[in-house]
């Protein structure tokens, strides 16, 4: 190992450190670096404020271990904090999972009393959710639709920022992340509400473009030729 | 082949009995040959309501395990000569007949009879499953109360999972005039909103229908009631015929009044 280059370069910026890493060296030189660089740094003024750090290795593909393994280090100094590790590298497992997160899956249903729909990713639902209807979703929830009953957004990761969407909300409780909020009115109010929603289709059978009451075209089959149906 | 039609509701007492009953006799007084079939096992009624209590010999659990043939349970109307009830037995339950005998009993009734009208017990469970069992189509009662429309739509929830099973209609049952006007009660319009499947009629709550199921006639006999005529026109319905549904047409000139006056729509 040549001493002349450093394999970890500290940086300060103004909102904290961050940890620069070497990503064509072995791992384990990089730890021992790691270690000796922290331990010679005397301008880590061991009372001072919390900093944080930042991780960044570049091209190299680091395991959740290993991950646990350089926060361990960082935290043996009870003022640094890890805030960040970012690596360029991704394995497909966990690609799958983010494209997983991020997909729209669109359903064409009415999701009646008892039962439960509930989806990884963004939830469309084209269709109500009846009062006792329950939909669920690991990112946002969009009801093209009235929302009578109970929506759960955010039941992933990160759940707080998902959003619930409907276009009459009228819904009996929403749960976003781990908080839920219920309605105080009361069930026979809600259900006056009143809503007609279209759609315009292309009729084969007629070679025109048709309107209907979207709850008629769910009914007639015409919507789910565009749609993946599950 | 005849067809196979379940009336079912969900909830308990919403007239599931009645609509079974009267929608039979209308069929029967149509000339189609008709068979009830009672499965609410354990608490069996619609013998009562038909009036034909006291001709019961064998009941449905009979025929199910191979007591009696199917032909010696089957009870003759004492009006109609086309007109048969199979009975359910009252002294087990729901328990003591399987789904695929049930559908077994219908398959056989299909080749005698023109239609088949099945009364289901409420709830979801058993006795609701050997009643869809066998049917080809589906009727869900209803009243215009919250808590009966929630049970209709669990209920339909469930029949849009029986493959066999036409898109079930819809009937909305004892809606009271009085009620409607005051706008304490659901409006058709809202329950249909919720819904979302076809109504095949709506029968106005009469208090005849209660002393004629007393005395084991069927109110759809007595045409000058309004709840004889509304299952007089839901039998046509069934029978493929267009009939207009004359009571809605009614209330919507009301409702569109009462719409006007609260300057909706």
């Amino acid at each position: 190992m040549p001493a002349t280059q450093s394999l970890v370069t500290i940086k300060g910026r103004k909102d904290g450190l961050v940890l620069v890493m070497n990503e064509a060296c072995a791992y384990r030189d990089l730890l021992i670096e790691l270690k000796e660089k922290l331990a010679a740094s005397t301008n880590l003024d061991q009372n001072g404020p919390v900093i944080s750090v930042k991780i960044e290795v570049g091209n190299r593909y680091i395991s959740t271990d290993q991950r646990d393994q350089l926060k361990q280090i960082i935290h043996s100094y009870d003022h640094l904090k890890v805030e960040a590790i970012h690596s360029n590298v991704l394995t497909y497992a966990e690609l799958d999972q983010i494209k997983e997160q991020e997909k729209i899956v669109t359903m064409v249903r009415i999701v009646r009393s008892g039962q439960v729909l509930s989806v990884q990713g963004n939830l469309l639902l084209i269709g109500d959710v009846n009062p006792g209807g329950v939909v669920s979703a690991s990112g946002n929830i969009y009801v093209l639709g009235s929302l009578r009953g109970v929506a759960s957004a955010g039941q992933g990761e990160d759940g707080n920022n998902a959003v619930i969407v409907a276009s009459i909300m009228a819904p009996t409780q929403l749960k976003i992340g781990e908080t839920i909020s219920r309605n105080e009115r009361n069930t026979a109010e809600v259900l006056t509400e009143r809503h007609r929603f279209e759609c315009a289709y292309l009729d084969d059978h007629i070679g025109k473009i048709v309107i209907d009451h979207i709850q008629a075209t769910i009914k007639k089959g015409n919507l789910p030729f565009t749609f993946n149906k599950m | 082949m005849g067809e196979a039609i379940v009336v079912t509701s969900g909830k308990g007492g919403v007239g599931k009995t009645t609509t079974s009953a009267n929608v039979g006799t209308v069929l029967a007084l149509q000339g189609k040959k008709v068979c009830l079939v009672d499965t609410d096992i354990g608490l069996r009624n619609l013998d009562v309501v038909m009036g034909l209590e006291n001709r019961i010999i064998y009941d449905l659990v009979d025929v199910a395990q191979g007591r009696c043939k199917l032909n010696q349970a089957l009870v003759k109307d004492k009006r109609f000569e086309c007109l048969s009830l199979l009975p359910a037995a009252q002294t087990t339950d729901k328990d003591s007949i399987q789904p695929d005998q049930m559908k077994k009993i219908i398959d056989t009734l299909k080749a005698d009879f023109d239609y088949i009208i099945i009364d289901c017990p409420a709830g979801i469970e058993r006795g609701f499953k050997n009643a869809v069992a066998g049917a080809d189509h589906a009727i869900v009662v209803t009243t215009p109360e919250i808590s009966s429309v929630r049970d209709a739509d669990r209920i339909i929830g469930l029949l849009e999972q029986e493959k066999q099973v036409s898109p079930p209609r819809l009937i909305i049952n004892r809606i009271r005039q009085h009620l409607l006007k005051s706008g304490e009660m659901l409006e058709i319009d809202e329950i249909m909103n919720i819904l979302a499947i076809d109504l095949i009629g709506i029968v106005i709550d009469d208090d005849g229908v209660i002393s004629s199921s007393n005395k084991g006639e069927p109110i759809a006999l007595n045409p000058s009631s309004k709840a004889a005529m509304a299952y007089r026109n839901i039998g046509r319905r069934i029978l493929g015929e267009t009939v207009p549904l004359m009571d809605l047409d009614e209330k919507q000139g009301f409702f569109h009044r009462v719409k006007a006056l609260l300057g909706m729509r």
